[in-house]
């Protein structure tokens, strides 16, 4: 004979199972349904690639301490500073593969973003005029008459962190940043450095990352 | 009236004594005071680069000094140092030390795995004239002209000794603070053409040779710098 208490406890547990399920099975269309709705808000049409320009890269070179133009086609956006940071990827990815005249890992992925703004007036130093020497690159924003900019390059912490330690390795990643961003947009006259955001001293332990570089002295000269 | 007679005696003496007089003259005395800083960089916590055989660059610029200093003193050159032994030094107390020196000279020598044989680098501050009161992060902008032509100097006896040499100028704090003639002198292993490593940098013989061509450098260069003080002041101190 079951008593009576216990015949009142397991109708309270089979009630209470019988809710639980209802729950879990609630929840469950519930989940399936935020699924759909997540793959209805998903791109139906593929992505507009930009048409492909020419871009000029000053790649470095360890063994004579050069830097050489070189001219790639590259798709690239229509924002000056979203342009840059496309133009340095392809620039650092260059440096990471295996046998790079300038080999420095990291690749593209290490310039975090480019920010441009006007120029601040900079000592007795005279600017260099606005597309002159290099001539105009494909890549060069159409209002080349605007005033001079400055380029504030973010790069990731590895990339310091990794980048090979000397003079000549080092000053030759910034020159070469330094005159490719000067290159494809010649409005940009200075360039300063940030890593992971902040301000830091060198790049690896020499070269000066405090400072303002004069983009315009980093181009070779024809 | 006695003055005027004796300056044109004195003008007239020399002026019959004339060039083989000079010829005879005894070899002109070293000017009275001529220092080199040199600079070994980094030390204590700051190795620098690790370079092949899991040498540290800190130890490599350490050697290198000394040996190049036991050089110049064998040339009769004063030098002063940065650092003598394994200790970390602030990048302001090593341009302190060489400003407070008043060299004639500063070498901040380094090493490094990238490149070939040996790079010659001067302040990319643009020259401007020296003044009494120096900003310090750009005092070196008013000896830049005079680094360059120092760095011509050790370029052309690097390259009597038969090394690649690869000039450039950069943006280095030590090098910037200076108010002194001053090259960065990086050290890396000569590759050859076939892209194989002909002189390691922990080659002895690689490295007295650099050495001597450093140390002769600034025997020429002190030379220079007398021409020019004899040039200045007529051969008075």
């Amino acid at each position: 004979m079951i008593p009576r208490h216990q015949k009142l406890l397991f109708g309270i547990l089979l009630v209470a199972s019988l809710i639980m399920g209802v729950t879990l099975w609630r929840l469950r269309e519930r989940a399936h349904q935020r699924l759909l709705a997540g793959q209805d808000s998903a791109p139906t049409s593929a992505p507009q690639i930009a048409p492909a320009e020419e871009a000029t890269l000053l790649v470095a070179n360890d063994s004579d301490g050069s830097l050489l133009t070189q001219v790639r086609a590259l798709p690239l956006p229509t924002d000056p500073g979203a342009r840059a940071r496309v133009v340095l990827g392809r620039l650092l990815d260059l440096y990471a593969v295996p046998d790079a005249t300038h080999p420095v890992p990291g690749g593209g992925a290490s310039v975090l973003q480019v920010f441009l703004m006007p120029a601040p007036y900079f000592g007795s130093r005279t600017l260099t005029p606005v597309g002159s020497k290099t001539g105009k690159s494909a890549v060069e924003s159409a209002d080349t008459a605007g005033s001079p900019q400055l380029a504030v390059v973010n790069l990731a912490g590895s990339f310091a962190a990794n980048h090979p330690s000397g003079i000549e390795t080092e000053t030759l990643t910034v020159l070469s940043i330094c005159g490719t961003l000067h290159a494809n947009l010649p409005r940009v006259t200075q360039v300063r450095f940030l890593v992971d955001g902040q301000p830091r001293a060198t790049l690896a332990g020499h070269a000066d990352l405090t400072g303002t570089y004069l983009a315009a002295e980093a181009v070779p000269r024809p | 009236m006695r003055s005027i007679n004796r300056r044109l005696a004195v003008i007239v003496a020399s002026g019959l004594v004339g060039l083989p007089a000079v010829a005879q003259q005894a070899p002109p005395a070293p000017p009275a005071r001529f220092v080199v800083v040199l600079d070994a960089a980094h030390g204590g916590d700051d190795a620098g680069g690790r370079l092949s055989d899991n040498q540290l660059e800190k130890n490599l610029t350490l050697s290198l000094s000394v040996r190049l200093r036991s050089l110049l003193g064998a040339r009769g050159i004063q030098v002063a140092t940065t650092r003598e032994s394994d200790v970390a030094v602030d990048p302001v107390k090593r341009a302190e030390i060489a400003n407070h020196a008043q060299a004639q000279a500063c070498l901040s020598i380094h090493a490094s795995e990238s490149g070939s044989g040996v790079h010659l680098y001067a302040s990319s501050l643009s020259p401007a004239q020296p003044v009494r009161f120096a900003a310090w992060k750009t005092a070196q902008a008013g000896w830049v002209t005079r680094s360059l032509a120092l760095e011509g100097v050790l370029n052309s006896a690097l390259l009597q000794a038969g090394l690649n040499v690869t000039l450039g100028r950069s943006s280095l704090p030590v090098l910037d603070s200076m108010t002194c003639p001053a090259v960065a002198v990086e050290i890396a292993p000569v590759v050859g053409q076939d892209k194989k490593v002909a002189s390691a940098l922990g080659d002895p013989d690689y490295q007295a040779r650099l050495a001597t061509a450093l140390a002769a450098a600034l025997v020429e260069w002190r030379a220079d710098a007398w021409r020019t003080d004899v040039g200045r002041t007529g051969g008075h101190p």
